[in-house]
Parts: structure tokens; C-alpha cells; sequence
């Protein structure tokens, strides 16, 4: 899709007499640059927003309402401020490497958006390894977290960094695993052609595709959490324990760069769960709307985004709710409980799709109608400790 | 070497030398509320031991005492324990009674029980809240303090303070319940029981909660007489020794309350569970206690008529309470004059400050802040 675009450039006469490579290589660029500025650093920063105001209803409380309407521009002014701020660096840090771990953990975070796919023709390179390529540049990130931790020359930073190494290191195995499940039944690693196996009928997606697929879609996120460093598994910043981990020592700008790879995270990890489990940005085609590409192209990222935000606030929902494990408890479950369910869906799901290549539709609807009997459980609990506890709640986002 | 039920084998590094990290936990670190200090010799993430460093807070209280004379000194006691400083206020008002032989109106005697088991109610939401904070949950914080809040705003109409109340004086309560109080703290407690039901969802029965709490730092009743660790921490041990039952003072033994004890609900008598779910279950007692109260009140004065320059006979008393951290022994010294001689303090959180030491090595350093504040200990309290 990019390089049509490009080419229609070259034709228009656009950039020139140049090599054609050249061309490419500015082309991407400005995409790359387009998908940084014009999302990455947007998104991370309106969920921290989102976040806070997520949690302060959550906790009865009113939440940042100030700064923009309703304090929509709260995160601009935060931002701001940290920009503004002085870096301290600490006397006996190691000075080169204290100031490069931040851009190392950007990187990895960054740079996993370039295989994002935001609907059928907007992403930037749709590589042939795709999820692979995704999850390793998400590793990349424990490489920062551990020099941040080493270079502070702090001791609770270096807590942090051994645990956030040992605990990415390890969730890094369930969540492959699982993600495997889904790459045996498409046979591709390309985020694009995943998704274009699916379709918008829940039955289609890969969550309910089988049973092993639906226990794995489980295991993903709880993986994916732990690799996110996200509660309950955030123990690599745990502020009770650690003062803060492996930022303690950062200040100013550097800590922004921290704080923005922990909330962009999220939108990553439901982003990984939407494409692998959910269906990508499949919709249906209404006549009006999806004859223009455009118009096509549009109701695509709006679901695929509004699809990875309903797990963005799921996950922050999580973060609310739960306390944090310890480190003798998160090994027990990633060794104990989740690799060994992880091997045993992904032998499953191998034997399923020997003997039903193309999917077994019973089954398949036999899961949808429990995944969706289990989101109306989950409601109905909610009303039942609602009614019970006879509490006031207000679920109007303004006010 | 066990970690929270785990054998865990302890590689000395095989031939690599290995050395154990000192960690300075404190004096400024988010859980260690107030200002503690403990030294860590920590291998890894396992500790070796913990030791507590006190002093950090030491205000002189005591001494203060003997400059501003017997009445002079009530705002003071308010700092003693600014958690629960009503049983600061009540404690010294009694000492000095005893020493003056003073008779507390009927009246009075209940207003101050009135108010010492709100902050009780109001001391046990904070210990049971931030407890669960510092296990990393953020939501169950805001819920204790909310209700705490409102305690709060009770006893800001009581006596116009919300934190250092300086409500009681010597021979009484320095104001009668203001009209319509009773109604207004029977209100709070209806709406606080369902609420106290929700946290117990949340919070009590969780996995995840209660997987950090059992069988962590787990003091026998043995070691809980010998460290003279006293109220919630004591009776967690499953000892059933209250002072308001076993040595009553003030309208106590007018009142019927039960006196909870450890039952190793998650895992083992005296863990860190069954620290919290006492504190959970007194929270409950204190409501009892204060809807008997509000039926029993009688009318009358609430404040005896104790001279303005208040000279107690030459000797010496000694009395005890039940603070929400325990055992609160008040003892001073008079010589007769307008200012008292000594005054000593024991409080609660000095005792159980000094058992980490022993309950430490081979905790993991997480469960060190779970043992700060399943303890519940307050730093003023533990230098005054």
C-alpha cells in the first residue's frame, strides 16, 4: 500500500530526479515519522489521561479536570512540565549509559508500532514476520530497563532491573507459546494476513476458535501483562517496595520517555490480543460507508482502536482492582502454571487444526456462546455486589 | 531456609564469591510510613535480617511535660500517637485523675468513650488501608479513607479538630456531644457496614491479597508475650488480652463487646492475615460498643471541677489503656507542684518495632513492608 503510494509520488514528479531507493527511504521516514508523532506519542499520553480518570472513578474521586475541557489536556501540560524540568543525573551513576537507557527502552517500544496494522492499507510495513518481529522489539525494552537499573548506581534501581530482567525473560516463553497457537492456524507471521483470516463474526476470531485457543488467549494477556510490567506483575517498579525501581534515579525528561514506553505498552499489548485473538480491524461491509477506500479504511482503525482501548481499560481496570504478587509468587506462576498450559494448548491446538484444517464451526460457536455467557456472568456479578452493597455510583465519564 | 512456606535452597554462588547487599531502607522510603529506618542485609531478593533504626521522630514529649504543666500538656499528648489521639488525650486525663483523685462526671466517661472507639474505628481504616497499599492495591486505600473521612467529620464536629482533637481535659470532655450527634454518628455506621461487607469482597478474600499475607512473619503467642507485643498484634497471636475487658477502666464494664482473636484463616495463627482480619473484626466490636453507648448515655455534667492550677498530692500512678495500637501505659510523677515531676510513655509500636529483627531473615524484601504494616506501626508513636 506505502510503496503504491510512493510510486503515484514518483510519478506525480514529487521528489524529482532522485533514485528511486532514495525516494523509498524519505517515504518511509515521513510514514514512520507521521505514525510516531501523529499516534505513538498522542496515545500514550491521552490514556495516562484516560487512566487517571479511569482509576478516580474507580476510587470515588474526581480525577484531573482542570487543565482543557474536562482536563483533556492534562497529559500536554504534564508532559510539559517534565520537559521544562532539570535533569539530574546522580554523581555516581554511570553518566553514558544513565542517559541512554531511556532511548534504548523508546526504541523498543517505538519501533514495534512500524508492524502495527490500523486497518487494511494504514501500517507501515507489513513485514513477513510480523508478531515475531513485534515481540522481539518488545524485548528490547528489558536491555533499557536493566542499564537504567545498573547505571543509577542506586541499589533498589538495581532490584528493579534483575527482577524486570527475570521477569520479562520469563514471561517471554508462555507468551510466545501462545502466540504460536495462533500462527499454526493461520501459517503466516504477517499481522495483515492474521487478521484476514478472521473476519467480524466473533465466531471467526481466533479466541474461539477452539478451546485451546480460548485458554491461550488467557495466558497471552497474562503474559503479555507481566512482559508490560503492568499490575499485578509490577514488581520491576513496585513503589512500596522499590521507592520506584528502576526509574528511581531518573528526573525530567528522561523519566517522560519512561513513562510514555508504560502507557503506550498498553496499547500495544491489547493491540498484539486484538490482531492475534479478536479480529483485528475486520468490520462489516455497510454499502454508504465502505464503498470509498477512505471511508473503508476509516471504520477499520476505528474498530481496531476501539477495540485494543476496551483492553487498555480493561487492563487498567486490572491495575485498580489487584496487589501486586511477589517474586517468589510470579515465578511459580509463569514456571508452574503457565508454561506448562501454554505446551499443552499449543500440542492441542496443533492436533485440532491436523484433524480440522479449515475450523469446526459447532465448536467454534459452542466458544463464542461461552466466552459471551462469561462477559454476562461477569456483569451479572457486578450488579449482584452492586445491589448488595447498595453503593451510589455515577457512570457518566463527565461530572 | 524457608521463604513463606518454600524451601529454598541457597546457592552460595558455587565457587563465585558472593557477598551480601546492605540496603538503607529508610527514612524516606513510601512504606515506611512516617519516618523508620531499618538497615537491610539482604542476599538478593531473600533477606538475611532487618534492623530497625529508631529515633527519627523522638519530639522529647515526655520532657515537654514537665514545662507546661498538667493541663498545659493535653495538646501535646495529641502528637504522642496522631493516629489515635484520643487515646492520648484519655490516657493522660486518667493518670492525672488518678494522681489528683478526681471523679470523672458519668457523662463525661462516656463522651470519651464515644470518641476514643470512633478514632479507634478511624485508626484501624488507615492501618487496614495502607496495609493493602503497601501489598500494591490502590482502589481499597481510597475506600478506607473515604469512610475514615467521614470519622473525621464527626469528630471535627465534636470537638473542631480532625486530626489532633485535644478534646478531653483533665476531670472530663472539654464539650458535650453537640445536638443531633447521636443521629449523625448512627447514620455513619448503618452506611458503613455494607461498606465494610464490600472491602471484605475486595480485599479479604482475595487470592492474591491473601497469597501475600499467610503464614508471612508468623509470631507464636510465645513470642508475642516475650517481645510484649500488645493489642491487635497480641491477640492475632491468638492470646485473648484485652485491657478494656481484662483490667476495665472508665464505663468498659458497662459496655458488651467480644474480643477477637487470630483463627489462621489464610494459613497459620498469628500471620499477617490475621493481623489485618483482627483490626477488620474490631472495627466491627467498636460499632457495637458505640451504639451501646448512645443507648446507655445518661444526662449530667460532662466535666468535673478541677482547679485551674492543678496540684496533684506528692506520689506517683500509673494507669493503662487500650489504644487501637495496644496497651497504653501512662505513668507520672508528681511533686506536689503545678508541673508534673517525670512523665513516661509506652505505646504499642515501640514493642512491635522491635520483633522485625527477629522476624526477619528469610523473608523476601516485599514481605518486610507487609510486616511493617500488618504490625501497624506508627513512627511518632515509636519515639514520642
Amino acid at each position: 500500500m506505502l510503496q503504491e503510494f510512493i510510486d503515484s509520488l514518483i510519478a506525480d514528479g514529487l521528489f524529482g530526479g532522485l533514485p528511486r531507493d532514495v525516494a523509498y527511504l524519505i517515504g518511509m521516514l515521513a510514514a514512520g515519522a507521521l505514525v510516531v508523532f501523529g499516534f505513538v506519542l498522542n496515545v500514550a499520553g491521552i490514556t495516562t489521561f484516560v487512566e487517571r480518570r479511569v482509576w478516580a472513578r474507580i476510587q470515588s474521586r474526581v480525577g484531573p479536570n482542570r487543565v482543557g475541557p474536562q482536563g483533556v489536556l492534562q497529559w500536554l501540560a504534564d508532559g510539559l512540565k517534565l520537559l521544562m524540568k532539570e535533569e539530574a543525573i546522580p554523581f555516581a551513576a554511570d553518566a553514558r549509559l544513565f542517559k541512554l537507557a531511556p532511548f534504548i527502552v523508546t526504541i523498543g517500544f517505538i519501533t514495534a508500532f512500524v508492524a502495527m496494522p490500523f486497518s487494511s492499507a494504514l501500517i507501515v510495513a507489513d513485514l513477513n514476520l510480523g508478531i515475531l518481529y513485534i515481540t522481539s522489539m518488545t524485548s528490547l525494552v528489558v536491555v533499557g530497563i536493566m542499564v537504567a537499573g545498573w547505571a543509577s548506581n542506586n541499589k533498589w534501581s538495581l532490584i528493579g532491573g534483575i527482577r524486570a530482567a527475570a521477569q520479562i525473560v520469563s514471561y517471554e516463553i508462555p507468551a510466545a507459546l501462545s502466540i504460536f497457537t495462533v500462527i499454526l492456524i493461520t501459517g503466516t507471521l504477517s499481522m495483515q494476513s492474521i487478521i484476514q483470516q478472521q473476519s467480524w463474526l466473533p465466531w471467526d476470531w481466533f479466541i474461539f476458535h477452539n478451546p485451546f485457543t480460548f485458554i491461550g488467549f488467557f495466558v497471552t494477556f497474562v503474559a503479555l501483562l507481566a512482559e508490560g510490567n503492568r499490575t499485578p506483575f509490577d514488581l520491576p517498579e513496585a513503589e512500596s517496595e522499590l521507592v520506584a525501581g528502576f526509574v528511581t534515579e531518573y528526573s525530567g525528561a528522561r523519566y517522560l520517555f519512561f513513562f510514555l514506553v508504560e502507557w503506550g505498552n498498553l496499547y500495544v499489548i491489547s493491540a498484539i490480543l486484538v490482531t492475534l485473538f479478536l479480529g483485528g480491524w475486520q468490520v462489516p461491509m455497510i454499502p454508504v460507508i465502505t464503498d470509498s477506500a477512505f471511508g473503508l479504511n476509516l471504520l477499520q482503525a476505528l474498530t481496531f482502536v476501539g477495540k485494543s482501548y476496551f483492553g487498555v481499560i480493561l487492563i487498567m481496570w486490572i491495575r485498580a482492582t489487584l496487589p501486586r504478587i511477589r517474586v517468589d509468587q510470579l515465578m511459580t506462576t509463569c514456571w508452574k502454571y503457565l508454561l506448562p498450559i501454554s505446551f499443552a494448548n499449543f500440542m492441542g491446538t496443533a492436533l485440532w487444526v491436523l484433524i480440522w484444517p479449515d475450523g469446526f464451526l459447532p465448536a467454534e460457536l459452542l466458544m463464542t456462546a461461552l466466552g459471551f455467557g462469561l462477559v454476562g456472568y461477569f456483569f451479572y456479578r457486578v450488579a449482584y455486589h452492586l445491589r448488595r452493597s447498595g453503593a451510589q455510583i455515577t457512570l457518566s465519564p463527565l461530572s | 531456609m524457608s521463604i513463606a512456606g518454600f524451601e529454598v535452597e541457597v546457592d552460595r554462588g558455587g565457587g563465585l564469591e558472593t557477598e551480601e547487599m546492605t540496603l538503607n531502607m529508610g527514612p524516606q522510603h513510601p512504606s515506611t510510613h512516617g519516618v523508620l529506618r531499618f538497615v537491610v542485609k539482604a542476599d538478593g531478593e531473600v533477606m538475611r535480617r532487618a534492623i530497625p533504626d529508631v529515633g527519627y521522630l523522638h519530639r522529647s514529649i515526655e520532657k515537654i511535660s514537665e514545662k507546661v504543666g498538667w493541663h498545659g500538656f493535653m495538646p501535646y499528648t495529641d502528637r504522642v500517637d496522631y493516629v489515635a489521639a484520643m487515646f492520648c488525650n484519655q490516657g493522660w486525663g486518667m493518670v492525672t485523675e488518678k494522681l489528683a483523685d478526681i471523679e470523672v462526671p458519668k457523662r463525661g466517661e462516656y463522651c470519651r468513650v464515644i470518641a476514643a472507639e470512633l478514632n479507634r474505628i478511624s485508626s484501624h481504616l488507615l492501618s487496614i488501608g495502607t496495609m493493602i497499599l503497601d501489598i500494591g492495591a490502590i482502589t481499597p486505600f481510597f475506600h478506607a479513607f473515604r469512610e475514615r473521612e467521614k470519622i473525621n467529620d464527626l469528630l471535627e464536629e465534636l470537638c473542631g479538630a480532625r486530626l489532633t482533637y485535644n478534646y478531653m481535659r483533665i476531670g472530663g470532655v472539654a464539650w458535650d456531644l453537640p445536638p443531633g450527634y447521636e443521629e449523625s454518628v448512627l447514620a455513619f455506621l448503618s452506611q458503613l457496614e455494607p461498606m465494610l461487607d464490600e472491602f471484605n469482597t475486595l480485599v479479604s478474600d482475595n487470592t492474591l491479597f491473601r497469597g501475600r499475607c499467610a503464614k508471612v512473619a508468623t509470631i507464636s503467642a510465645e513470642q508475642a508475650i516475650s517481645y510484649n507485643l500488645v493489642g491487635p498484634n497480641l491477640r492475632a497471636s491468638g492470646v485473648r488480652y484485652d485491657v478494656r475487658r481484662d483490667e476495665p477502666y472508665s464505663v468498659y464494664p458497662e459496655l458488651e463487646f467480644d474480643v477477637p482473636i487470630g483463627l489462621g484463616m489464610a494459613g497459620e495463627v498469628g500471620d499477617s492475615f490475621d493481623r489485618y482480619w483482627v483490626r477488620f473484626v474490631e472495627i466491627k466490636e467498636s460499632m457495637k460498643i458505640l451504639r451501646q453507648c448512645f443507648r446507655q448515655i445518661p444526662a449530667g455534667p460532662v466535666v468535673a471541677k478541677v482547679p485551674r492550677k492543678l496540684k496533684p498530692q506528692e506520689g506517683d500512678a500509673q494507669i493503662r489503656i487500650e489504644s487501637a495500637r495496644g496497651d497504653m501505659s501512662w505513668y507520672a510523677v508528681s511533686d506536689g507542684s503545678e508541673f508534673p515531676y517525670r512523665c513516661k510513655v509506652r505505646t504499642g509500636s515501640f514493642a512491635a518495632m522491635s520483633i522485625i529483627e527477629e522476624l526477619s531473615p528469610g523473608l523476601m524484601l516485599a514481605d518486610l513492608v507487609t510486616v511493617i504494616a500488618s504490625l501497624d506501626i506508627v513512627a511518632p508513636e515509636v519515639d514520642r
